[in-house]
């Protein structure tokens, strides 16, 4: 196994080339960016009634959905180029595997930034979501969390010997992060297992890093302990799913 | 035998390829010599494909002794030097060829400056200007292969591994990808290894190796394997060999 440092000149074209496959499907494009905004606004409406509980769901959701997206995104994307023999070609150039990673989490994440940034206007200027603290902090969330999912994704196509394969991994590996994050019910009032398992679960911190930019106007140790949570998760997944990448077929 | 210094651009002793509990490859002697085109001939099945992936180093549980320009077979160094196009062309069907070679270009380090042209040049070789800014995913399947093999041949690689790359191929097609294999090996001294599961395509190449279940039937000359088997094709001559149970 060869250990060299991933080169610049490489990891920019491998972001390149995957924004210029996504270039020719503007329909993803599209759906990519437009489904996490109308859903925010679909729920505005069903909190029609009762407006204050829209904030802590809307504010969770901008966070669930970098990472739901680019969770399926990554899946399909790095299933391609394992079997379309893609991926055997490239690992038998001189590029290395943190090579294609870090290509693969730079274009998802300029995806994610784009999303995220459309997602969190439309919920802080036209939804009247009200939050405490810097739209930034809220941005930098919802970053870490499209490249959890990049990651997450990554680590997950390796299990997958099709996309339909690649597609049920969503509801066997988001939802139950999902169900256990917080969002339909206080982590605390869970039963203790469950409340154990959210907190090894990174999506827990990531709504929970939501909040505290929602009530807090300065960046609290709670919040920099979440970003640090979520970031490192998906450093972590980002390095186990660099093993999953053979160069050797058996 | 003992040669200090292996001449061959492929250097095969004993080498042995078990997949789970099957022996796809037993004991292969071979030797491919620099500058060649040398032909791997044979039915399907009868390990081409795996013998090809050894020597590009993509193989697992490889015994025996192989090695590719003076390298164990899969040492980083020869990532830059061995060039190799599976039988499935492996391209982004969702990016044009032109776009396809310009990362792979960037990916094998030419310099971006240097990058248009290079790519340009390459699609030329291939006879694929015509069609260097369709989407690959609308090409016929012949092109396709050819997007596959331009690729291979941006790394101007020293030895290069080409699984069943006529396969389809309209007659002239054929004909003047042959020709590009030849001016590669006479202009730029290339060895180029070829499989092919089609006889007839033997006459093309100078050197062969025949395969069958994993094992070496003959590695000759066309002409010496017609004389030494008295057959009047190298079909006649597989045959024959099979037939007489002979080894290499």
């Amino acid at each position: 196994m060869t250990s060299s440092l991933p080169s610049p000149s490489r990891v920019l074209a491998t972001a390149r080339r995957v924004l210029r496959q996504l270039a020719h499907d503007p329909r993803t494009i599209a759906l990519l960016l437009l489904v996490p905004v109308l859903l925010l606004v679909l729920l505005y409406y069903v909190f029609d009634a009762d407006r204050t509980a829209f904030d802590p769901i809307g504010a969770a959701l901008l966070g669930i959905f970098p990472l739901t997206t680019m969770f399926l995104v990554t899946s399909i994307a790095t299933l391609r180029e394992r079997t379309s023999g893609t991926l055997e070609r490239l690992l038998a150039m001189p590029l290395g595997k943190a090579d294609l990673i870090l290509g693969y989490a730079l274009a998802f994440g300029a995806l994610a930034t784009v999303q995220a940034t459309l997602a969190t206007t439309v919920a802080v200027w036209a939804l009247d979501l009200d939050i405490a603290g810097s739209t930034w902090l809220l941005l930098l969330i919802a970053l870490l969390d499209a490249l959890l999912g990049t990651a997450l994704g990554l680590f997950v196509s390796a299990f997958a010997r099709s996309e339909f394969q690649a597609v049920q991994f969503m509801p066997a590996v988001i939802f139950p992060q999902l169900l256990l994050c917080g969002l339909f019910a206080p982590r605390d009032s869970m039963q203790p297992v469950l409340e154990a398992v959210s907190n090894v679960l990174p999506m827990s911190y990531a709504v929970d890093g939501m909040r505290e930019v929602l009530q807090h106007p300065e960046v609290t140790a709670d919040y920099v302990r979440d970003a640090l949570v979520v970031g490192g998760s998906a450093a972590l997944v980002l390095a186990v799913g660099a093993a999953t990448l053979r160069r050797r077929t058996t | 035998m003992t040669d200090p210094a292996p001449p061959g651009a492929v250097h095969a002793r004993d080498l042995t390829v078990r997949r789970g509990p099957r022996t796809v490859l037993s004991g292969l002697t071979f030797d491919v010599r620099p500058g060649t085109v040398t032909g791997l001939l044979g039915p399907s099945g009868g390990g081409k494909s795996t013998l090809m992936r050894a020597v590009v180093g993509t193989q697992a549980h490889v015994t025996g002794t192989l090695d590719v320009l003076g390298r164990p077979a899969g040492h980083p160094d020869l990532r830059r030097r061995v060039g190799y196009v599976t039988q499935a062309p492996s391209v982004y069907t969702d990016l044009t060829p032109r776009q396809n070679l310009d990362y792979f270009a960037a990916v094998l380090g030419v310099r971006r400056a240097e990058r248009a042209g290079h790519v340009g040049r390459t699609l030329a070789d291939v006879d694929l200007t015509d069609h260097a800014d369709d989407l690959a995913r609308t090409l016929s399947g012949g092109q396709l292969s050819r997007v596959s093999l331009a690729v291979a041949l941006l790394g101007r690689p020293e030895l290069l591994v080409l699984d069943e790359p006529t396969v389809g191929l309209d007659p002239v097609l054929r004909r003047d990808l042959w020709d590009l294999f030849h001016r590669l090996a006479h202009e730029h001294g290339t060895t180029l290894l070829i499989s092919s599961h089609v006889m007839d395509e033997a006459d093309r190449c100078q050197r062969l190796l025949l395969l069958r279940e994993g094992r070496l039937l003959a590695d000759d000359t066309p002409d010496a394997l017609r004389t030494r088997t008295g057959a009047g094709t190298v079909e006649g001559a597989f045959l024959h060999l099979v037939e007489t149970g002979a080894a290499a």
